[in-house]
This record gives C-alpha cells, structure tokens and sequence, in this order.
C-alpha cells in the first residue's frame, strides 16, 4: 500500500527517543499500517501543540506528512491519555511492558490490526486492574497468537500424544508442551505444573471476560510468568528490557511491606 | 561518509568528525564550523581550545548535589543562607538554571543525572537516588520537591521517589502544575515556572 503525501491515522504511542535540541522520534503503532517511526518537531518544548498527544500509552489522531527518512508528524489529537495507567506506577510499568513486547516482535509497515485492538484493549483493562499480572500474561498469549508463535499446549509438540493432567514440561525451542516421556529427554525443558497448563490453555482459548474471572495464587502466578519469559527469551533471543524494572519495583514494594511488618508501632 | 570518498586534508577530515559527535550538530554543520576555524587567526583557535580544556580541567560534579560546579561543594551547597530544609530534584544540571533565573527559590538541589526509563533499561541504580536517600538521613530537610519533566518518564520518576520518601516522614511535593505536558523543564519559561513553584502540590 502506498500512503498518500499526507495521511491521518489513529496510533497508540509505544516509544519515543529525542533528536536533535528539542525533536522527538516517535515510534506508533497504527491499525492499518503496522508500527511506524516519525518525527515529531519542536515536541520537546513547552509550548508545542504536538507535546503531550504524543506521549508513551496515548491513543491519538495523528496526521503525516511523507519525509524521506522519516514521516513528519504535522497535526496532533489525543482519543484517549489513559489517566489512570499514568497516575499509578504499577500500571505505568505494566503498560510500558505491553508496548515494548509489541514494539520488539513487531516489523516496521507490516500491519495487523488484532494486535493494535489487542494493545488497545489491554490499556483499558490495565486502567481498572489492581493487580494486572495476568492482564499481561493474557496479553503476551493472545500477542503471540497473532504473530504465528501460538505455544502448543494441547498435544506433547514431539510425539503428538494428547497431554495428560500431570506434570509435563514447556520447551521454548519446540514452543509448546512436552509429555514427561519426551520431556525428559529435552535438557532445556522446564516442569509445567498441571494447573499452570490448565490457566495457560484457559487464557489461551478464550475473551477477555472469562478469563479475568481466573483467581490464581502468587505461585502459581509466578511459574506462569517464568514460562512466558522464557518463551519470550528464546523468541527475541534477549531479554525484554522492563521486565528490570519490574522485578525491582516488586523487590521493593515487598522490602516496604516487610519494613512495616516488623516496625514497632 | 563524504571523508571517505572525497580526498579532504586529515586534520580538517578529523575536526569535522569531532564536531559531528556533538548534540544537535549535523554533517554540513560541522563541515561549516571546521572551515570557519580554518580562516579563524591562531589566537582566536588557541582560546577556543584552551576555553574547552580549562572547562574540563576546572568543573566537575559537587559531591553533594552532583550539580555541575568549579569547586565542591558548590556554591549552592556551601550557601548558608539558602533553606537547607528544602531539597528539590532534578534530572539534570540543566534544569537548575531557569529555576535560579526566577530567584523564588531558595532552597537546594538534587540531581538525578537522567531519568527512570524501563524500555531502555536505566533502572534507579543508574541515577543519584540512593546519594539522595542519604541526604534525607540527617533529619534536617522536611520537604522534597519533585521537579523532574512533566512527561512519563519524569512522572514515573516521580512517583517511584515518592514512595520512597513519603515513609521517611518527609513531605513531598511535584512541581509539575502549569507546566504542559510532554515539555522539558529546561525549554519552560520564567512566569510558568514561578507559578510551578508557588502551586506546587502534595505527591
Ligand atoms: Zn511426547
Ligand atoms: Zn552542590
């Protein structure tokens, strides 16, 4: 598809980098072409019209004009600025996650609109969430459905058995569920608890309303997150970058925690 | 790019690269500063030189406030005069300068030498957080005021210092009102700045 010299579309901001004395390269993610880099001019100063339309978890209108490296962000209009997501450093850091797994797996004019409604849709329900744990490991299933990397966790992915409930094993090479036959036999396999692959395969296989009714505890909770990341792990072959920032604000929250249990009133 | 495949004289080639290292400074630009120091007389080169070694030679960052400074501590810090109950953080020593230009403030300052930015990986151990927890220690500063950039990474930053803070009993205050966001501190001018200051709010 061509784009006209100028075009308007909607985007959700996942990134942006200054350039320059007060520039801003943008990185948006659109419905109809996919992630897109563009320049925003002069957005680094106060008195910008583009300024805050253009920030990190904003869904806006934006209207382009073609530049040779880049495109031009000329005009700016904020659908939605997501107040809640930014008011909480929780969410903040939750939405940030979402928006670098999509700007990491994506390519640049390659559209697909599920992910954008996916992205979307994972915005509002992070703004209502106390706990958004299993918004994002929702969200990282449900991505990686659209980008062709579906883990397999019906049948074992080496002798196609159908899986048993006991314990078996996840295997990011082979990106799916092992039987404990196979699994033994694969060294880079991790045990997948029976519960975890019924939570995985629950989130896997349907809307959003079913499955936020799922009350899991924090272990289960964290052998989830584990097998995600390493799945993510083997697919970007690097880590995803605010998953530091994550683990250190949990770290904390939890040393706070701790601090007030053992402080004598 | 262009001093590869063109045969230019090394010296100016390599004045040239030097200069396009700089923020904000593309090729021609560079190109246009290197051919102007070359009709520049000797002396005039030899000051801008030695302005540039002086600067790095005399400043270095004040073990207190980790502002840019030609002694340490800096003048700010060494200021009796200046309300040592107040500290008020900032990303970077740029952003001191248009708070001092609206003379309202009288406190110190803090800074942070960046900015929280999980997507990029600086996580609080790369900025002056834990040297500013240990200014808070002395139990003489009864307020901090958050003056990072209004803009998510500043707001997070923010709000990461709050909670922080807040438990130590510290009253801690955002400066960011009045000021639009998605700006840079360093671009705001003096009037939205002054009023930032006065209306500052609770974190
Ligand atoms: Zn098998
Ligand atoms: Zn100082």
């Amino acid at each position: 598809m061509t784009t006209p010299r100028v075009y308007k579309t909607e985007a959700i901001i996942l990134k942006r980098i200054n350039l320059g004395e007060a520039d801003r390269i943008m990185t948006l993610y659109t419905p109809q072409l996919g992630k897109i880099k563009a320049i925003a001019k002069g957005a680094r100063r106060p008195g910008s019209k583009l300024g805050g339309h253009i920030e990190p978890l904003t869904h806006s209108l934006i209207m382009l004009a073609r530049g040779r490296n880049f495109d031009i962000i000329t005009q700016t209009q904020t659908i939605n600025s997501f107040l809640p997501l930014r008011n909480d450093l929780w969410r903040t850091t939750w939405g940030l996650y979402a928006c670098e797994l999509v700007d990491s797996f994506t390519e640049e004019r390659l559209a697909n609109r599920p992910i954008f409604d996916l992205l979307l849709n994972t915005f509002n329900w992070l703004c209502e969430a106390n706990n958004g744990e299993n918004i994002l490991r929702y969200f990282e299933l449900h991505l990686l459905n659209y980008l062709g990397y579906r883990p397999q966790l019906r049948q074992c992915v080496t002798c196609n058995s159908p899986l048993q409930p006991i314990p078996n094993f996840f295997s990011p090479h082979q990106g799916g569920v092992l039987c404990p036959n196979c699994g033994l036999q694969e060294p880079v396999a991790r045990p997948l608890s029976v519960n975890a692959l019924k939570v995985l395969r629950l989130w896997q296989n349907s809307d959003y309303t079913t499955a936020r009714r799922i009350r899991i505890n924090p272990q289960l909770a964290s052998e989830i997150e584990q097998v995600m990341r390493e799945y993510i792990r083997y697919l970007l072959e690097r880590e995803v970058k605010s998953t530091a920032w994550l683990d250190k604000l949990r770290q904390e929250t939890q040393r706070i925690v701790v601090d007030n249990l053992t402080k004598p009133n | 790019m262009g001093a590869d495949s063109i045969p230019i004289a090394e010296p100016i080639a390599r004045l040239i690269a030097e200069f396009n290292k700089l923020p904000g400074i593309g090729p021609k630009t560079a190109q246009r500063l290197t051919y102007y120091l070359l009709r520049v007389s000797n002396e005039g080169a030899k000051t801008l030189a030695e302005a540039i070694l002086a600067m790095k030679e005399k400043v270095s960052l004040c073990s207190i406030c980790f502002n840019i400074a030609d002694s340490d501590p800096c003048l700010i810090c060494r200021n009796e005069e200046r309300d040592q109950t107040k500290i008020c953080v900032v990303e970077e020593p740029l952003d001191i300068i248009p708070l001092e230009r609206t003379k309202k403030y009288k406190g110190l300052y803090h800074v942070l030498h960046g900015v929280i930015t999980p997507t990029e990986g600086v996580g609080p151990d790369k900025l002056k957080i834990k040297e500013l927890l240990h200014r808070l220690q002395g139990g003489l500063v009864t307020e901090v005021i958050l003056a990072t950039n209004p803009n998510l990474e500043g707001e997070t930053t923010a709000m990461y210092l709050q909670q922080l803070i807040s438990p130590l009993g510290i009253k801690v205050t955002r400066l960011a009102r009045g000021l639009p966001f998605g700006g840079d501190l360093e671009y705001a001018d003096d009037i939205t700045l002054t009023r930032a200051l006065e209306e500052r709010r609770e974190a």
